[in-house]
């Protein structure tokens, strides 16, 4: 057992250093103040231990400055714990925008993982080194927490919405992924591990054993599902044209059948398209009736996921038609992080 | 700290006989007793204040299912329970003030007046909960989107049955069962489900905020009940009355929690005009 | 001698041994059983949540010893997966529910609130006696939950989880829970009561003893915290009952909202755990010092602070879950807010002990565990309302160390300060000094050993409620396992010295560490039935030493 054994967790990610660094100064605050406290008590106690019964020591009622002091000094050292903590944090947690997406979803006890390039892990997760990741997390069943102590990064992963946590590895190598929100009986087991590789070795590690593109799965499932029957791109629609929707803003008209000032409009993220397919009246396009079935109970939250990259690949013109054969299309082919997929 | 003196009440004085052992006075019982009402009803506030504050936040998240699902409740009944509780709060205050003055016959009496409004109340509430289980509104494990679906058909079809009525015309169409299940008929699998959970969620809310409600006054009417008897038996008096007061307090607690049940349960639906 | 009902040789031996020469003091003037389950004498009352508090901690403190036990190997070897988790899930709720929310309160607040404020009774005797069955059938009731096969959601009882996936027996405990803070609720009513309407003639506010002050602010916290989560259970328990959707989000429900009501409650009531503490640290530091606790109104409003401050952190529980950062961002200064008050009576308690005349009596000894533990305690929680260090920590065995810290090395060294300290005037007898000091110290020692590793354990990522573990985690667990060892030495010590002494100890005079307050000085040890023979008149402010009070046994 003392052959694994080490005081401090590794370093792999750019925000690592930072949480380290703030961890330290709260050490060295407290450190300070308990050998403050330590040393006083024991030295009054010797000092001014009871040497006669008779003597009754004089009362001190207060010390305006001394209070003020050791006020107003924990509150300053407060003030800066938390601005400095404010800073991690933020940085902890905004993401790069211009980080590569994976997709995590946990159930009971596992956690799966997909690639956009269609390699999918179960309990791991491969990840290159220096570039921004940012993983899309939901949750099939109850609460679950993707937790990566190497990287410092933690997000509860709750059914029913999407969250997310990004990170930027640094340094290769293989660390360890827990589960950190209590979920049942093997809850302990519910972990895995995070491999980070040098740039070229993800792009063979990923080129190996993939399945078709995650975005060519939704495509498959755009079609199974009748998607295409309302969203047909062309004149007859009988539902918005989805090329190209994603990330912009989309003028509505109700939310939750109540009608809402003209001109409103929503971001067309992950989490809209997904309540989009679930809950069709959440949030209705401007100019289009409200008449899109409910997908709830037909889909999982993978093939969501997979839906959503479709249409996040989406282009101009490229609706299928609804009789066709589907050949791959090109764009999903290109797996080369260095030119545009769009 | 530790100056001894002869003071009020010591051993051998005469007690009065309402006075508990551990008071020194009448008027430190009654304040004790008083203060101690208070802040077991400051409890209820916050115990009730847990449903409040889910009910908030599910109102503002499903606001236009909560208002559909509100319509369903009648509003008249309400209003006829807003009404017996107030009187019943009367009927309270006029035994407490009798209590006060030394009345017993009449603090009895106007005590099981109250009970009696009370029990017109639950009557009321029976009624309307009969109604809604013959409708299939219970929000248990038998609840179905399709019953709330042709409830809500049934609603739709009466609404033109009375506007036919109101515009003179004899004959009046049904509704089309488009307008009203199309887009909402489970067997779709469309957002009839959505829209069937969220007020499902409002009847649950309902249920359990009234039945507490209900259950406070189920209480309330063994402790008046007990003192109607105490004070049939002339235990209370101009000097000892603060039983009677606190039982007072608590009904007065049970009416207001009921006048914010009323309006946010009852008036939200579109019937009042939106 | 009095011999009404189930009268025995026992309990004639009892009466023997605790009778004083005038046998009229509340443990000797009626023997009866029945006398002791319907007394409606506050004393009484507060031993008999001593002895069944007592039993609770037990029970606790075997399901921790199955938890470390587990914990000595990183495979799951000793216990299944599911009984671990119910052992855990047991630990907290009884350790939280039945011991520590209960224990300085029911226990030294029943007994002494009375006492120090001059007062013949609490104010509403039969409701405390109700408060302390309400407590015994809460008790019965999950133990029940326990002995039908355990309940494995956790003590936080998150959702969804909890309300649909769970197949224990969450009902039945979240019954004995509701029925447990009732006591609670009620006998913070009592308390409130009390203390506002029955103060003798002349003990204004600002004479009321620290230890009066700490009881108060708890039982505002009580009163006010409490119903919230019985109605969270209540929740919980028609959300599994009825299968609606309140926390599911497959029937449009939140289950954050869960995570959101249940801490409005939960996070207030670790305050309901440590306030009562720090009013004995006041009482046992100005006693052993001789002298006047310094700064008294700033420590008495610092009290009602941490109340009401306590209210509104609550979801610095939460920062993980999502919720937006903005909100977080207030929490964490909120939460930070909560620092400053504990830190201002850490300090004024060593500026009471500068100049002072200080003996190491028992108490004082626990007392100056708990200033060392609850100030790492307290520093610890720093790390925790720092966003940029929570995310890390989160959900680690670091909170577990943080929380106890508190809760172990800050409430229960004050819960076993005080015990010690009015043992002598609730029992007329004196334990031996030499024991309690070496069951201090091996507490000391054997908690830290516990502990500390854990702050590392948390920092290198090991989760918490995990039964296996990567074996790089061993080393620390080891430690903190051998360390639990020693721990439970500390524990049960007293539970021989301390029933020893009630029975064969020397005979304690009514002020043997010569106290200043109102027990010490106008009640003899253990108090007549009615605590005091002419109601006292307060005419100075508290912790006056006069010389005359001074201490006659010599440490």
């Amino acid at each position: 057992m003392f052959e694994e054994f080490k005081w401090l967790p590794d370093q792999a990610s750019t925000v690592a250093p930072e949480v380290d660094m703030l961890m330290l100064f709260i050490v060295v605050v407290t450190v300070l103040i308990t050998a403050l406290v330590t040393v006083l008590t024991l030295g009054f106690a010797v000092a001014f231990r009871r040497k006669s019964e008779s003597y009754i020591p004089a009362p001190w009622f207060g010390c305006i400055p001394l209070e003020i002091g050791w006020t107003l000094i924990p509150v300053g050292i407060c003030l800066v714990m938390f601005s400095w903590g404010v800073k991690v944090y933020s940085n902890i947690v905004i993401p790069p925008a211009d980080a590569m997406e994976i997709y995590a979803v946990g159930r009971q006890w596992m956690w799966k993982i997909q690639h956009p390039e269609g390699q999918r892990e179960i309990n791991a997760l491969h990840v290159p080194i220096g570039r921004p990741v940012k993983v899309t997390l939901t949750s099939e069943d109850v609460i679950h927490c993707f937790s990566i102590p190497a990287f410092r990064v933690k997000q509860d992963v709750v059914p029913g919405r999407y969250s997310s946590l990004w990170f930027q590895a640094t340094k290769a190598g293989t660390y360890q992924l827990f589960c950190s929100e209590y979920c049942g009986t093997e809850h302990s087991r519910m972990i895995g591990k995070v491999i980070v590789m040098e740039e070229a070795d993800y792009q063979k590690w990923l080129s190996e054993g993939a399945e078709s593109g995650q975005a060519l799965q939704g495509r498959k499932l755009y079609t199974k599902l009748q998607c295409v029957t309302c969203h047909t791109g062309n004149a007859e629609a009988k539902a918005p044209n989805l090329e190209g929707i994603y990330r912009k803003h989309i003028p509505i008209s109700h939310v939750d059948g109540v009608k809402i000032k003209e001109g409103t409009k929503v971001f067309a993220d992950d989490a809209y398209i997904r309540e989009s397919i679930l809950y069709p009246n959440a949030k209705v396009a401007a100019g289009w009736e409200s008449i899109m079935p409910t997908y709830q109970g037909l889909v999982t939250e993978e093939e969501l996921l997979q839906v959503i990259a479709y249409i996040k690949a989406l282009n101009q013109g490229q609706t299928p038609p609804r009789t066709e054969e589907t050949p791959t299309p090109a764009t999903i082919q290109n797996k080369n992080p260095n030119k545009e997929a769009n | 700290m530790s100056a001894i003196k002869e003071t009020v009440q010591d051993h051998g004085q005469h007690h009065h006989k309402d006075l508990a052992h551990h008071f020194d006075t009448l008027e430190q019982q009654h304040d004790a007793n008083t203060l101690g009402m208070w802040a077991f009803l400051l409890t209820e506030v916050l115990f009730f204040g847990g449903l409040f504050a889910a009910y908030t936040i599910y109102r503002y998240k499903y606001s236009a299912m909560f208002e559909e699902a509100s319509n369903h409740l009648d509003i008249t009944l309400g209003a006829t329970n807003t009404v017996i509780l107030i009187l019943s709060s009367l009927t309270m205050a006029l035994a407490v003030r009798c209590s006060q003055t030394g009345n017993s016959l009449w603090t009895g009496r106007w005590l099981l007046i109250t009970i009696a409004f009370g029990l017109m109340f639950l009557g009321v509430k029976y009624v309307e909960w009969k109604h809604d289980y013959h409708i299939h509104l219970m929000p248990g494990k038998d609840w179905s989107g399709k019953d709330w679906w042709h409830w809500q058909y049934a609603k739709k079809a009466k609404d033109m049955e009375t506007e036919a009525h109101k515009n003179g015309s004899a004959e009046h169409s049904l509704p089309n069962r488009k307008d009203v299940l199309a887009d909402n008929d489970p067997s779709l699998g469309v957002r009839g489900i959505q829209d069937s959970q969220q007020a499902r969620l409002f009847f649950l809310l309902y249920f359990c905020m009234t039945s507490l409600h209900a259950l406070h006054m189920l209480v309330g009417f063994v402790l008046i009940g007990i003192i109607a008897y105490f004070a049939y038996q002339g235990a209370y008096s101009p000097d000892y009355y603060s039983p009677v007061e606190n039982i007072g307090l608590y009904w007065h607690f049970v009416d207001i929690v009921w006048i914010f049940l009323f309006p946010l349960l009852y008036l939200l639906g579109a019937h009042m005009g939106h | 001698m009095a011999t009404v009902g189930l009268e025995s040789k026992t309990f004639e031996k009892f009466a023997d041994v605790v009778g004083h020469e005038d046998d009229s003091n509340y443990l000797s003037h009626d023997h009866s059983v029945l006398s002791w389950l319907f007394t409606l004498d506050h004393k009484r009352i507060a031993l008999l949540y001593l002895v069944t508090i007592t039993l609770m901690f037990l029970l606790g403190g075997v399901l921790a010893g199955a938890i470390r036990l587990e914990l000595l190997t990183p495979k799951g070897d000793f216990l299944t997966a599911d009984t671990y988790n119910k052992a855990f899930t047991a630990h907290g709720i009884i350790m939280l529910f039945f011991f520590l929310i209960p224990s300085i309160p029911a226990v030294l607040g029943n007994f002494l609130v009375p006492l120090m404020i001059g007062a013949k009774d609490v104010a509403f005797p039969r409701l405390n006696l109700f408060s302390y069955y309400l407590y015994f059938a809460g008790s019965v009731i999950a133990l029940t939950a326990l002995l039908l096969g355990g309940v494995d959601t956790g003590w936080t009882f998150y959702t969804p989880f909890s309300s649909t996936y769970s197949n224990s027996y969450v009902i039945v405990m979240a019954v004995g829970l509701f029925v447990v803070g009732f006591s609670s609720i009620l006998t913070g009513l009592n308390f409130i009561i009390t203390v506002h309407r029955m103060r003798c003639p002349g003990l204004t506010w600002f004479r009321l003893p620290l230890f009066i002050w700490g009881i108060y602010a708890t039982s505002v916290v009580q009163l006010l915290g409490t119903p919230v989560i019985a109605v969270t259970l209540g929740l919980l328990g028609v959300e599994r009952t009825l299968g609606v959707g309140i926390f599911d989000p497959r029937l449009g429900g939140d289950p954050i909202l869960f995570q959101h009501l249940f801490w409005f409650y939960s996070h207030p009531a670790v305050y309901i755990m440590i306030l009562p503490s720090l009013g004995v640290t006041s009482e046992v530091i100005a006693t052993f010092s001789r002298k006047n606790v310094f700064g008294y109104h700033i420590i008495a409003f610092s009290s009602i602070a941490i109340a009401v401050f306590g209210f509104i952190v609550w979801a610095h529980h939460m920062f993980t879950t999502g919720i937006s950062p903005y909100a977080a961002m207030v929490f964490s200064l909120l939460t930070f807010s909560v620092a400053i008050p504990s830190g201002i009576k850490v300090f004024s308690w060593l500026a009471t002990m500068y100049g002072g005349s200080i003996s190491f009596g028992t108490p004082m000894i626990y007392a100056f565990g708990f200033l060392g533990l609850f100030t790492i305690g307290g520093m610890t929680g720093l790390f925790l309302s720092t966003l940029g260090t929570d995310i890390h920590l989160h959900d680690t065995y670091f909170i577990v160390a943080h929380f106890h810290y508190i809760m172990v090395g800050g409430a229960i060294m004050g819960y076993m300060a005080a015990i010690h300290y009015w043992w002598p005037k609730m029992t007329g007898r004196l334990y031996s000094e030499f024991w309690g000091k070496l069951s201090a110290g091996i507490t000391f020692i054997g908690f830290n050993f516990t502990f500390f590793p854990q702050f590392i354990l948390g920092y290198l990522g090991m989760p918490r409620r995990y039964y296996e573990y990567p074996d790089e985690f061993q080393v620390l667990n080891v430690f903190s396992t051998a360390g639990a060892t020693i721990l439970a030495v500390g524990y049960l010590m007293p539970l021989v010295y301390m029933p020893y002494s009630f029975f064969f100890g020397e005979k304690a005079n009514s002020n043997p560490y010569g106290g200043s307050t109102l027990e010490w000085t106008n009640t003899t040890s253990p108090p007549s039935p009615h605590n005091f023979e002419k109601t006292p008149v307060v005419t100075e402010e508290p912790y006056h030493y006069h010389g005359k009070e001074a201490a006659v046994v010599s440490h």
